[in-house]
């Protein structure tokens, strides 16, 4: 489903992603772990076609990023740590509107039902900036998913949630992911991300420094096996 | 199995259909960037207030600034002068406050991440801002009208301001989407701005001037032909390179 | 690192010669205009230095429309080159303008069209250094840079179109026959042929500024480049 062959990132002179390499099966749920800087949030934008590659190669269902971009981003929902979303309107208002920005058919029905997801109905009327931060996220990850979109990307998205607005994510989190959807969340977080994933890549200076399977090892080993794939050089 | 004629007029169908559904798509996105900017602005109506009362300072400001009697004040040229400028910095504010709302909390990546033209949204910013920027000019003209005894409701003169406000919105929506990445944005855009939408100021001053003075249309053609060229020149210009503003 | 090439050292000669030879024509060899007197023989300069003023400008919107074509940094150099030497030239003309006004017209400004483009590009250079001066990331540096220079381009022929539909006192020397135009005069041959070497000694200026801005911008790509390397 998603396909990264040699990927490069430089902004200007500096070069963040440096030959990535990286492979996601449809329906897998990958952690994208790693040091700050390390170039999680940059390799995310490009995936979520945000940011152009410098060299290299990326597929999402096929279609070549930046060329195909369009066709990308009809399959593709993005979560990032900023809501995305417009304080002035509210939560149905802000559906509706990115609905029709995708095209979304149904959408009266659509909206309820993804308001219903995110357990957000009862406030559907309300204006997203008396929203808490919890309730944002979960608002945007129904965005994300209005269109139903084939992959998913998170960007660190239990940034700022205190522990209940953290369970309800991740009860969301499960919801999403089970449709046979593809996943790629980056994280700071190894013990929720243990808990949500079915497969854990660590991410350092501009590659991929390690990659393991849920099953392949135990969950506290997880922690283990993140500091000896920075360690490596 | 489908005969090859038929199959032929099956693709062109379907090419029709893809083009048509394109335009549909692009026309959808854009009523629906417009349409949220103006229910966002319709329930804080925080960025109309700040231009509206902005304006109002600035006839006030005017008014005692340049102390001219009555006679002098309702003269053609300080009258479409002080518009101008009224407009100019009114919609500074405007464009400033539009695209400051996307870049802040991250929504132009939204906008971004929609599977539509990118032209789309900076047409829908356009005319969103355009309207504004109406709605302002609606309240300011009767006010001044009111206030120095001028008959501004003339078909001539509104024509040009919307001219000159459809170019001044035209080239603003893209450099504000510019300015608003910079550290000094909120002095920036005027810098970038007002040299490069002179054009637009000076011919629409003229041409109102030349309504209110009861000029023949022959004398004034010039004025609007100029507006109407920097209109469409930089419509397209903004078209073809707002996808290198927004891109990373 | 990069030795200096033998053909820029070259142009340097050459533009120095240049210079000498058109400064000792402007004094020497040019008449004394009847009735401007001495103050006259800024004109030279004057023109010339606006004609670098719009080249550059040309430039800029080029390397403006190159870079984002083909998205090579070099192209932004150039841009950014062309924008520094055109504000000091245009600086120049606004300058000389107002020196040659002064006897002339009895004051230091005037808002004729072609003056009042020449401030407008000038401050569209400097917005364009502004703006390059707010931005972080190189590559939207470059960009916006490029869509600015575009921009800017196009907006100075309506600038001057439309400051030209207001009346000028601007002396038309290229023949015209508006009967407006105050302090006019006609080029006798010597005058034309100084005036035409001006203008070729500010172009070869210009293009020998350019060249040398260009590899000063390319040499401290380079001293980056080697920093960064040292730092991971």
């Amino acid at each position: 489903m998603i396909e990264v062959h040699r990927l490069v990132k430089r902004f200007g002179l500096k070069t963040v992603l440096r030959g990535l390499d990286f492979q996601v099966a449809q329906g897998e749920f990958v952690a994208l772990l790693g040091p700050n800087g390390a170039g999680k949030t940059t390799f995310l934008r490009i995936l979520a076609s945000l940011s152009r590659p410098s060299l290299g190669e990326v597929r999402i269902a096929g279609y070549r990023l930046p060329e195909q971009a369009v066709a990308v981003r009809r399959r593709l929902g993005v979560v990032s740590h900023l809501p995305l979303l417009y304080g002035d309107l509210t939560a149905e208002e802000n559906l509706h509107f990115y609905g029709r920005m995708y095209g979304v058919p149904g959408l009266e029905k659509r909206v309820a039902e993804v308001l219903e997801l995110v357990g957000l109905s009862a406030r559907r009327r309300d204006l997203v900036r008396t929203f808490s931060r919890g309730m944002q996220q979960r608002l945007a990850i129904g965005r994300a998913v209005l269109h139903d979109p084939e992959v998913v990307l998170f960007d660190e998205p239990h940034t700022g949630l205190d522990q209940d607005a953290c369970t309800m994510l991740d009860a969301v989190l499960k919801e999403v992911a089970a449709r046979g959807r593809t996943v790629v969340m980056t994280s700071h977080d190894l013990a929720r991300a243990a808990d949500l994933a079915s497969r854990f890549d660590v991410l350092s200076r501009g590659q991929i420094r390690g990659s393991v399977r849920r099953g392949e090892i135990q969950p506290d080993e997880l922690l283990g096996f993140y500091r000896q794939a920075l360690a490596q050089d | 199995m489908i005969p090859v004629a038929d199959q032929r007029a099956l693709e062109v169908g379907e090419r029709q259909a893809v083009r048509e559904n394109q335009l549909a798509g692009f026309l959808r996105a854009l009523s629906a960037v417009v349409w949220k900017d103006l229910s966002a602005e319709l329930r804080s109506r925080e960025l109309l207030s700040a231009m509206v009362v902005f304006a109002l300072l600035v006839i006030l400001v005017f008014n005692f600034a340049l102390d001219l009697d009555p006679a002098t004040r309702r003269q053609s040229n300080i009258t479409s002068g002080v518009l101008w400028v009224i407009f100019t910095f009114a919609g500074t504010l405007g464009l400033n406050r539009s695209m400051a709302v996307e870049k802040d909390r991250g929504c132009i990546d939204g906008l971004l991440l929609a599977p539509v033209d990118r032209s789309a949204i900076y047409f829908g910013k356009v005319l969103a801002n355009l309207i504004f920027m109406l709605v302002v000019e609606a309240i300011v003209l009767p006010v001044y009208s009111l206030l120095y005894n001028v008959n501004l409701f003339q078909a001539g003169l509104l024509l040009v301001t919307l001219l000159g406000s459809i170019g001044y919105v035209a080239v603003g929506t893209l450099l504000a989407t510019m300015a608003v990445h910079a550290r000094t944005r909120d002095v920036l855009l005027p810098i970038l701005l007002f040299p490069v939408v002179l054009p637009v100021v000076l011919s629409a001053v003229k041409g109102s001037t030349g309504f209110l003075d009861g000029l023949p249309l022959n004398e004034i053609r010039p004025w609007l032909n100029l507006l109407g060229a920097y209109d469409i020149i930089f419509l397209a210009v903004a078209f073809m390179v707002f996808d290198y503003v927004v891109e990373e | 690192m990069e030795a200096k090439p033998r053909l820029l050292t070259v142009l340097d000669y050459i533009t120095a010669a240049l210079f000498l030879i058109a400064v000792g024509l402007v004094f020497l060899y040019a008449p004394l205009e009847a009735v401007m007197g001495n103050v006259q023989r800024v004109f030279y300069f004057h023109v010339a230095a606006g004609w670098v003023g719009m080249l550059s400008f040309l430039v800029a919107a080029i390397a403006g429309v190159a870079y984002l074509l083909r998205g090579n940094r070099k192209w932004d150099t150039v841009g950014l080159s062309a924008v520094e030497i055109g504000i000091v030239f245009a600086f120049i003309n606004i300058v000389t303008g107002s020196i040659w006004a002064r006897p002339i017209w009895n004051t230091w400004w005037t808002w004729d069209p072609r003056l009042t483009t020449a401030t407008v590009m000038e401050l569209i250079y400097i917005a364009y250094l502004m703006l390059r001066q707010g931005i972080e990331d190189p590559d939207r540096r470059a960009r916006f840079g490029a869509v600015y220079a575009i921009v800017g381009f196009l907006s100075v022929p309506l600038t001057f179109y439309s400051a030209r539909l207001f009346r000028t006192i601007h002396p038309v020397v290229i023949g015209t026959n508006d009967p407006n135009a105050q302090g006019q005069f006609n080029m006798t041959p010597k005058m034309l042929q100084t005036f035409m070497f001006s203008l070729l000694t500010f172009t070869f200026i210009f293009a020998d500024l350019l060249w040398h801005r260009i590899r000063v911008g390319r040499l401290s790509e380079k001293v980056e480049q080697v920093r960064l390397k040292t730092l991971q």
